[in-house]
């Protein structure tokens, strides 16, 4: 019998032969490296979450290594002589082991809170993209809610972290989580005792919150991320209008090879900006703030930067006490209203926003063109008042550091922040609204008599006037006819590729510059033929 | 999703259409490729290199990748090697070992930045530019195709029949309620505490021992277990004290931790009659007052004392306390007292008379 010769080029086609004859795959994979995605900065804002989740996974399973959850006491005897011999619970001794007794543990410890951090910054700026991009309006409400979720769980996710060492300033945070249970009216001492396994802190609040924080609540969030990123798959991502662009395409890159290639490289970049902060950066150095003891707190003591909004609240909130005089009487706590009741009100309400927006506007169509932040006044001003809100908040977060390091009274900043949360929103509320009222009218401006040219032109009657450069076709007084279609006016000669592009190099220019075709009266409208944007519609 | 339409066919001008035929042998990868993406609605209108192949500026490009690459190779070794010889072990003071974390994290990030910024130059500049429509097929199914599901959905319902056999729905109701509180049983269960085990959220630390018959005050002890006597706090001064029972300076004791204070006379007389005033004449021992030092707040340590003003600030969310006037807070967002605990002396060393009077920590619902 004769032997076949291998033929080792057809080898691949064969192999891809058998496997599509069993799984089918071959359309599916075609259109899934054929699918279009749009692309702008801010469209990156989410990814960098992502990447840190990514992150936060693969640090946060090599932790899990070396901590122990436990409340047990045991005399610490590890390598960092200050605390040796302080008694300690095992979850605080172990972190301080993968601090110091763990080689490299430290960096991934604070990889870990970096990323936690980033993780939820991004969410958070993503989340205002979307937000003033008009991206979460139909069919996208779904996912905005999912999203909005998201920061919530994750949330969870970096208090439950943040307290499982029981450091000083993590048990203190917990005793207050504690007392925010407790205030919640009728069964808030049953809540408390039943999470805590009894008074506080219990012997069991760490292992509770670690199973938690290392398998519930990742478990629901690669869920939500998971069926965020499908629908936005399903969906098909947003774009911004422009050449080409209409409410029923996508005009981008493939997903192969040029933007798979970026997002990959953007991780590596996103992975590496953690690496560095986490090296070089200290973060959260639970050996400065010792075991946590209930008697033992400093000033300054901050919560992580997300959850320094909540502390705000709780510090400007007055004392109004409400008392029910029945039987033995029964309280409501003024804690109750900044940390049980303001937080449930800013998990429903942005939920309900995109139906909200939708129904008072009477608007049922799809929407998959971006809006310009500046276009939708009413909804930018919204967002520039929740963002004073919040800032308001976490602001008096910290407002005892404040006062320390500006020399101003603390009773001083608290009054600022009682008072500035009251007035400063509908103040930026006002001030955006007129901004953006203004960029509108200066883009229709720029539309009607066209982009400044700094040519000053004399006429015979001495009068002086300057030259516009009109971006298209106008009517008989001069006036532009181009109407505004939702994108970026250019509103300078080098943007209509009339005068040199900036000239590109660090210390020495990479490219000649371009000699400005520009002669005086007359300013060239034809952009430069190599720079001339190509096709994107412009043969539809 | 593979048929083409006609409005494709005007948007290529090089490439009229007609019959493609696959295995056409003067077609390029690219052609094949391009009628792939068709196939998927996908039309990639402008696909161009941006630099000529082989010119000046792509091998400049390919340089800069090719040593960003060599770079990531390098800054990797010297994250290995630093991770295994550089001194590592935590040493008081200063040392090469401060160093440690650092040169990790300086190395690992300068690899994987590397990485990222090579495949990103790879990806951005040597990859050509291209921009490609897609039609979205977004548009809702028609009428008759959700009549249709629809219909079959509501089939499903109507073989299993709920709506003529009403008895099998309510009896299958009926049946998975219960099933339902057996998922939740355990959980509640399990976690259920009754919140008032003991009377714990109204007594501490301070309660009086009662073994044999007799009762004993419990000592103010420092934190290593040894009673404090009145000695040991200076006009003006203030030290924290537990109750002196086994494990009364731990975490058990988490509502017993109580601030001591010596008062200067006349601040001691302003607190002598704000007590009289408030009915507890006697709880002040000379004078020494003691207050708990859970905030009635938040339950964090209300620890920072202003000896000129007599306030006692918590530093989680700035109230305050006036000690003069029983403990009233004065300003932020506490609004009870923080409780006072009654002091005597015994042999020499303090004690408590009682436990608290009021309740201890943060406020709750049924507190009376």
């Amino acid at each position: 019998m004769k032997r076949r010769k291998l033929d080792m080029a057809a080898l691949p086609g064969r192999a891809a032969r058998e496997v599509d004859d069993r799984l089918g795959v071959n359309t599916p994979l075609r259109s899934l490296l054929n699918k279009v995605f749009p692309d702008h900065w801010s469209f990156l804002l989410g990814e960098i979450a992502l990447f840190s989740f990514i992150v936060l996974l693969l640090t946060g399973v090599y932790l899990t290594f070396f901590f122990e959850p436990s409340l047990t006491e045991v005399t610490y005897n590890g390598s960092y002589a200050p605390l040796r011999g302080a008694h300690m619970s095992a979850a605080y001794a172990s972190t301080l082991d993968i601090s110091f007794d763990v080689r490299g543990g430290l960096i991934v410890r604070q990889m870990h809170h970096w990323a936690a951090l980033l993780f939820m910054a991004a969410i958070v700026v993503h989340m205002l993209r979307v937000f003033l991009t008009g991206a979460f309006r139909k069919p996208r409400e779904l996912n905005w809610m999912i999203g909005y979720l998201l920061f919530w769980v994750g949330f969870l996710a970096g208090f439950t972290g943040y307290s499982i060492p029981d450091d000083g300033l993590s048990g203190t945070g917990l005793r207050i989580a504690s007392a925010i249970m407790l205030s919640i009216p009728v069964i808030g001492s049953w809540i408390t005792s039943s999470i805590f396994g009894g008074e506080f802190p219990g012997e069991i609040i760490i292992s509770r919150f670690y199973i938690a924080h290392v398998l519930l609540i990742p478990a629901l969030l690669v869920a939500l991320i998971s069926a965020h990123l499908g629908l936005v798959f399903k969906q098909k991502h947003t774009q911004w209008p422009g050449p080409g662009r209409t409410n029923s395409n996508v005009v981008g890159e493939r997903m192969f090879p040029r933007y798979a290639i970026k997002q990959g490289g953007f991780f590596m970049i996103v992975f590496g900006v953690i690496a560095l902060l986490g090296g070089l950066v200290q973060i959260n150095p639970i050996w400065l703030f010792g075991p946590y003891e209930a008697a033992v707190v400093s000033a300054a003591s901050q919560p992580d930067w997300y959850v320094m909004f909540l502390d705000g609240s709780t510090r400007l909130m007055p004392p109004w006490e409400i008392n029910i005089p029945i039987g033995d009487g029964y309280v409501i706590p003024p804690l109750f209203w900044p940390t049980v009741v303001l937080p449930g009100i800013l998990v429903v309400l942005p939920l309900a926003y995109p139906f909200i927006e939708a129904r008072l506007n009477k608007d049922r169509r799809i929407h998959n063109l971006l809006q310009r932040p500046r276009d939708v006044p009413g909804r930018t001003a919204l967002a520039a008042m929740a963002v004073t809100f919040w800032l308001v908040l976490t602001l008096s977060g910290a407002n005892d550091v404040i006062a320390d390091k500006f020399f101003i009274s603390l009773n001083a900043m608290t009054w600022v922040g009682r008072i500035g949360l009251i007035i400063l929103p509908p103040l930026a509320y006002y001030v955006t609204y007129r901004i953006c009222l203004g960029l509108q009218q200066h883009d229709r401006e720029v539309l009607a008599h066209g982009v400044e040219t700094g040519i000053i032109r004399r006429l015979p009657n001495g009068k002086f006037v300057e030259v516009h450069q009109p971006l298209g076709p106008t009517d008989e007084h001069g006036h532009g006819t181009l109407e505004y279609v939702g994108w970026a006016v250019p509103k300078k000669m080098n943007r209509l590729g009339a005068l040199g592009p900036a000239i590109r190099g660090f210390f020495f220019p990479i490219e000649k510059p371009v000699e400005a075709p520009v002669s005086p009266g007359h300013p060239p409208v034809e952009p430069r033929s190599e720079r001339q944007e190509v096709g994107s519609g412009g043969s539809r | 999703m593979s048929t083409r339409t006609d409005a494709h066919s005007n948007q290529v001008v090089d490439n009229p259409r007609e019959p493609f035929d696959v295995n056409d042998p003067r077609l390029s990868r690219f052609d094949l490729v391009r009628e792939g993406a068709r196939r998927d609605d996908i039309e990639i209108v402008h696909y161009e290199p941006q630099f000529p192949p082989g010119s000046r500026a792509e091998r400049r490009i390919v340089r800069t990748v090719a040593s960003i690459f060599l770079l990531v190779g390098v800054s990797a070794t010297a994250f290995v090697v630093a991770y295994i010889w550089w001194p590592w072990r935590y040493e008081h003071g200063t040392g090469a070992s401060k160093y440690y974390t650092p040169i990790l994290g300086l190395t690992l990030g300068i690899a994987l930045l590397g990485i990222g910024f090579g495949i990103l130059i790879w990806g951005k500049k040597l990859l050509p530019k291209e921009v490609s429509i897609q039609a979205r097929h977004d548009e809702p199914a028609s009428e008759e195709e959700r009549r249709l599901t629809g219909n079959t959905l509501l089939y499903m319902v109507d073989e299993l029949g709920i709506r003529r056999r009403p008895l099998l729905g309510v009896s299958l109701l009926a049946g998975l309620a219960p099933v339902g509180a057996v998922a939740a049983a355990p959980l509640v269960g399990g976690l259920i505490q009754q919140p008032h085990k003991n009377n714990q959220m109204f007594t501490t630390g301070w309660k009086p021992i009662t073994e044999n018959g007799t009762t004993r005050l419990v000592r103010l002890t420092h934190h290593d277990g040894t009673p404090v006597r009145p000695e040991d706090v200076s006009p003006g001064g203030q030290i924290t004290v537990f109750p002196g029972i086994p494990g009364g300076a731990t975490n058990k004791y988490a509502d017993s931790p109580v601030l001591l204070i010596h008062l200067r006379p006349d601040d001691a007389a302003a607190a002598r009659a704000a007590n009289e005033r408030a009915g507890h004449a006697d709880y002040m021992w000379g004078n020494y007052i003691a207050y708990s030092k859970i905030c009635t707040h938040a339950g964090c340590p209300a620890s920072l004392y202003e000896q000129q003003t007599n306030r006692l600030l918590c530093p989680c969310h700035q109230s305050q306390f006036l000690i003069t006037d029983n403990a009233r807070p004065i300003f932020g967002p506490a609004s009870r007292r923080l409780p006072q605990l009654p002091l005597t002396v015994e042999d020499g060393f303090f004690a408590a008379k009682s436990d608290f009077t009021e309740t201890v920590g943060p406020d709750f619902w049924e507190r009376p």
